[in-house]
């Protein structure tokens, strides 16, 4: 699926709600969680999972291609976790 | 760590000031995309949000795994696990929050 998939669905199910107002609802919850991600902060959905973002150290690296040490710097990098209902869901035998 | 945390409700209120729906309305939109993301996930494993990044449904094979109290090996059974890829774009976002260099 898609977000123009999420759109189409969300539009079938919603009938009463103009396309474009479902189009700015997605785009708003996505846009909520990657500024929340920008600031630093944790996004806690339940039952369905957690966004957070790690630290990590400035290493050295090396180009596969040419062998050459490279320093990568320190940075933050996106995290998930899947919430318990989900990870349970996911296992369930239908 | 800035230590806030967003949940559904922030989600749901941000619908709220966006769109001319009710606060009802706004958070059922946002249960409504999480279940839609998480059916499809069940259904068929994949679901790619431009700009944002994809979640995949990856099958895990068995291993030995240990308790760590006893020291006991015990079997992790095979399972399937979800995985969270961040798109470019959201990675570039991440680095540029002000008050690092």
């Amino acid at each position: 699926m898609t977000k123009s998939d999420l759109i189409r669905r969300l539009a079938e199910a919603n009938r009463h709600l103009y396309i474009r107002d479902i189009e700015k609802i997605v785009a708003t919850v996505f846009e909520e969680i990657s500024a929340a991600l920008a600031r630093g902060d944790r996004v806690e959905l339940r039952g369905f999972g957690a966004f957070s973002v790690r630290d990590r150290d400035a290493r050295l690296g090396r180009n596969p291609r040419t062998g050459d040490e490279v320093r990568v710097p320190d940075k933050v990098v996106p995290y998930f976790k899947t919430g318990k209902e989900l990870r349970l869901r996911l296992n369930m035998t239908e | 760590m800035a230590g806030k945390t967003v949940t559904r409700a922030h989600l749901a209120e941000a619908v709220y000031q966006e769109v001319g729906l009710s606060r009802s309305e706004s958070a059922a939109l946002v249960d409504a995309i999480l279940a839609e993301i998480t059916g499809s996930l069940l259904r068929d494993g994949t679901v790619k949000i431009s700009s944002f990044g994809t979640f995949s449904v990856r099958q895990k094979g068995q291993r030995l795994g240990r308790n760590p109290k006893t020291g006991e090996e015990v079997p992790i059974l095979p399972r399937r696990v979800l995985v969270f890829r961040a798109s470019q774009v959201l990675k570039d976002r991440i680095n540029r929050h002000p008050g690092r260099s």
